[in-house]
């Protein structure tokens, strides 16, 4: 029943935990929408045969409605429309609320692209991997337009605004590959801002997710599908400079290894740091990031905690970009023989 | 009776011969005259909206480039929303037909602001003009909607088209005006409020909402002009500004804006259904009640234009439970309306049959409406398709319908002239049959996850695109047929009688096509409209 309604009003595929209850209600509400408009419009037909003008001198009586009939045609459509008006209220809730353990993804809508950014981890263009049957949260963003998140697979869809933070939710049922369209108008190849998520089998994600964060598969994901080319590494390093400059991060942290305010950023990455508590600690990119977002949390020797919280003032692709761009400050010193070829030269002129 | 006597059914000199100079016209202050001017733009508007949506659906043949690139179409939409929306429907029948019918229907020699009256066709046709110089120079591409940032930040010239609809709008509020005071203050001897035909309500309500909503479009029409031109930054995030505000003033006039369309049709179905099944209208008070009832309730659901727009979830919950009550008072009058066929006497002539139209749209899309107010099955259909098929039913195709019922019920008493009814029928069939072909097979690419707006979209969606264009083209071919038999009829029709349909309306009293000054000497009234059940004391006269 369900599969044969599906096909009659054409819906997608029902790929995400909550896109079955949505149908149902659906159904519900276009059955006996229908149902309804049919026995009116029946109602009439029958009218018009009944009373058509036999005579042109036909008269007719004078008829006005009685108190029963008026409270009928206010109550009848009132008790319908405010049952679906909760059960879809109900639903809305559930689709605004995502669950507490959800995994979480960064999502960046520009002109005419999606990007997709993993806290502490890689970034992909266009095609959003995810584990199946795992709910995952999206924190999303533009960077210049208003955009909407859809994917009909899914039954979701979120508009996405710059300078504020707007969230969805979905859990994939199956493995397999849902399409993403841009729903809101957002200029003149808003119809090719389209994506793809990829839901994995948790393992396989999970496989996936170990080997983009070591950089091993050179991201061949995003070469797959993106409308454009895939932006190598040094231009997320360029952009977290320019990042790091906007942001004045730089006004306190050096990139050239002097003494200044904050600890340098050179060599940062994998420097084995101690801490205010005597603790140690392994700067990797949770920890940049941790810093930005709570940077009292763990401060290092010797310095004061006097930097501002960045949160809610950089994204998750800005906050990976500078991390990207900490990562790449590297000095022959700890690195006689980089493997990234001359880029960093050019880094430390700058 | 008292209202007999006024009748001057000789055909002497009318509104139409009494004078034919070009400036008779240009300066008329005659109510009719101007109303006749407004109609003669409208169809224009229509034909011109008409044509960029035959050319949007031809693009639509395949996906990808068809015979425009991606940049023409984005054009075309907007413009198509803009023509239709500021040019044809908001002031298609209270433009036209309001000012033609209500002073006669109230017995009044004219509006209460005559001169106020043809400054709002001078600005609409400013209005126009300007919009339609845009079109030519640059044209938007923000779609009808001008949502921001985009609309700040587009290449295109948005600025001509949004000065156009300013000045438009300046012409909606004039004419609302107009007709709250023509109806407050001129009203003839013995026409109480509730004697007053269910059109003049209907207008009524529609004059309060032009009138209190127009102002806020006209606010936000400026302020993008400004954000566009000078980059003021009040939709600007990054600048502190809030690009969802824009929605919230846009959607607050533009709402309402949909009942200032759609009132206005309901009147005409009321006066033309009581005509034709010769009868009156059952619930004479739940009718004109409920038209106030929409005016007033239309202005608290514009959210739901907004449920995926990031508002909050509360603000969802409201809005959309108040948008629920706009359902429950359509439905009243609908009921009302079907009601009113019960024990009548029912003929079926053209404008009946789009009266039929009318009823199979506004409930077919009227119930549309209420699941895609359901919050959770909005967040699917938001954007795509099938809200564009929605308000296309209620919205475009009952006034279209109304429309239509309009033009062929009143066209006698406007020229003087009958059409062939053969073809008024035939060309109504393929108008209805057209629009189902059209609109139907969106309802399922909306469904399917078609998003609106894409110049180029995925392949699974290309048959029901080729079924849809293939309606359109019907839809079209109706329309040529009627504007082909009206100007017949114009040319060499014969002769209208006095009341040809035995209506009981009040415009009917005074002779057809009225004189200047629409009675002889002042009516008065003694009962109220459409009372069927006693003998026309005008054809005992």
């Amino acid at each position: 029943m369900n599969e044969f309604l599906r096909r009659l009003l054409f819906l997608p595929e029902q790929a995400s935990s909550v896109a079955p209850g949505i149908d149902h209600l659906h159904y519900f509400v276009i059955i006996t929408t229908m149902l309804m408009s049919a026995v009116v419009g029946w109602t009439a037909l029958g009218f018009f045969i009944r009373f058509r003008r036999r005579s042109e001198i036909e008269t007719t009586p004078r008829i006005e409605p009685g108190w029963k009939f008026e409270t009928l045609a206010v109550g009848l459509p009132l008790i319908f429309f405010l049952a679906w008006f909760w059960m879809g209220f109900h639903a809305y809730i559930r689709l605004a609320t995502p669950p507490p353990n959800s995994m979480e993804v960064y999502v960046m809508a520009k002109q005419w692209m999606w990007k997709f950014s993993y806290p502490g981890g890689p970034n992909a263009i266009s095609t959003l991997h995810v584990p199946a049957r795992r709910p995952v949260k999206l924190l999303m963003t533009s960077r210049d337009v208003i955009h909407s998140f859809f994917v009909p697979s899914f039954r979701i869809k979120q508009d996405v605004l710059p300078g504020r933070y707007t969230q969805t939710w979905f859990e994939a049922v199956e493995p397999g590959r849902y399409q993403i369209l841009c729903a809101e108008f957002c200029g003149t190849d808003h119809s090719n801002m389209r994506g793809e998520v990829v839901a994995m089998r948790p393992e396989d994600f999970d496989t996936w997710l170990n080997e983009q964060r070591r950089g091993l598969t050179n991201r061949q994901d995003m070469a797959a599908s993106a409308q454009e080319p895939v932006p190598p590494l040094t231009d997320m390093v360029e952009q977290g400079r320019r990042l790091a400059v906007a942001f004045a991060c730089v006004k306190c942290h050096t990139i050239d290894g002097s003494p200044h305010i904050g600890p340098t950023w050179l060599d940062l990455y994998h420097r084995q740091e101690r801490l205010a508590n005597g603790d140690t600690v392994e700067v990797d990119e949770g920890y940049i990031t941790e810093s930005m977002m709570d940077p009292r949390a763990k401060v290092v020797a010797g310095f004061n905690p006097v930097m501002p919280t960045f949160q809610g003032r950089l994204d998750g692709p800005d906050t990976a970009a500078i991390v990207e761009y900490i990562k790449s400050l590297r000095s022959e010193r700890i690195n006689p023989t980089p493997s990234g070829g001359p880029a960093y030269e050019p880094i430390r002129g700058r | 009776m008292s209202q007999s006597a006024v009748v001057s059914r000789r055909a002497g000199k009318n509104y139409l011969n009494v004078e034919t100079s070009v400036k008779s016209w240009l300066l008329t202050r005659d109510h009719k005259r101007i109303g006749l001017m407004f109609l003669v733009l409208n169809v224009g508007a229509l034909f011109v909206g008409g044509v960029f949506a035959l050319l949007l659906r031809f693009e639509h043949l395949s996906p990808g480039p068809t015979i425009m690139d991606a940049i023409t179409y984005n054009r075309m939409f907007t413009l198509h929303g803009v023509v239709m929306v500021w040019l044809f429907m908001i002031p298609a029948i209270p433009s036209a037909f309001g000012n033609f019918l209500v002073p006669l229907m109230i017995g009044a020699e004219d509006v209460a602001f005559p001169r106020l009256n043809l400054a709002s066709v001078y600005l609409y046709v400013a209005g126009a003009l300007i919009a339609l110089w845009g079109m030519f120079h640059g044209g938007a591409d923000t779609g009808w909607t001008f949502y921001t940032p985009y609309s700040s930040m587009t290449p295109t010239k948005v600025v001509p088209i949004l000065i156009g609809v300013f000045i438009i709008g300046f012409s909606t509020i004039v004419t609302g005006i107009n007709f709250i005071v023509t109806i407050h203050t001129l009203r003839a001897k013995g026409l109480t409020w509730m004697r007053m035909p269910l059109f003049v309500w209907a207008i009524y309500g529609t004059s309060i909402i032009q009138v209190l909503a127009t102002p806020v479009l006209g606010l936000v029409l400026l302020l993008i002009a400004l954000e566009h031109s000078l980059g003021l930054g009040i939709f600007d995030a990054a600048r502190g500004g809030d690009p969802v505000l824009f929605q919230h003033l846009f959607w607050f006039y533009s709402h309402p804006a949909v009942y200032i369309m759609v009132l206005p049709a309901m009147g005409v179905v009321s006066e033309v259904i009581a005509c034709f099944a010769r009868k009156n209208p059952f619930g004479y008070k739940a009718i004109a009640y409920s038209s106030l009832g929409i005016a007033f309730v239309g202005f608290f659901t514009w959210g739901h234009h907004m449920f995926v727009s990031g508002q909050s979830t509360f603000d969802a919950g409201a809005f959309a439970v108040l948008s629920m009550l706009v359902g429950v008072f359509t439905a009243i009058k609908v009921f009302n309306w079907v009601a009113t066929l019960y024990k009548g006497s029912i003929q079926f002539r053209t404008p009946f049959a789009y009266i039929c139209g009318f009823l199979y749209f506004i409930v077919f899309g009227g119930m549309t409406g209420v699941a895609v107010a359901t919050v959770s099955l909005d967040v699917h259909w938001h954007d795509t398709y099938f809200v564009v098929a929605h308000f296309h039913f209620i919205m475009v195709g009952a006034t279209l319908m109304a429309f239509l019922a309009a033009l062929h019920y009143w066209f006698p008493k406007m020229f003087g002239k009958m059409y062939n009814e053969g073809w008024g029928l035939v060309s109504a069939v393929l108008i209805i049959l057209g629009f189902n072909a059209t609109f139907i097979p969106q309802f399922w690419l909306g469904n399917f996850g078609m998003p609106r707006r894409y110049y180029n979209y995925p392949e699974r969606f290309q048959w029901l695109h080729v079924a849809s264009t293939a309606g359109s083209t019907l839809l079209f071919f109706g329309f040529m047929i009627i504007l082909i038999y009206l100007f017949i009829a114009l040319r060499f029709g014969r002769r209208a009688e006095w009341n040809p349909w035995g209506s009981r309306g009040f415009e009917w009293r005074t002779a057809t096509p009225p004189p200047t000054h629409n009675f002889d000497q002042a009516p008065v009234f003694t009962h109220g409209p459409h009372e069927y059940h006693e003998p026309h004391e005008v054809d005992l006269a």
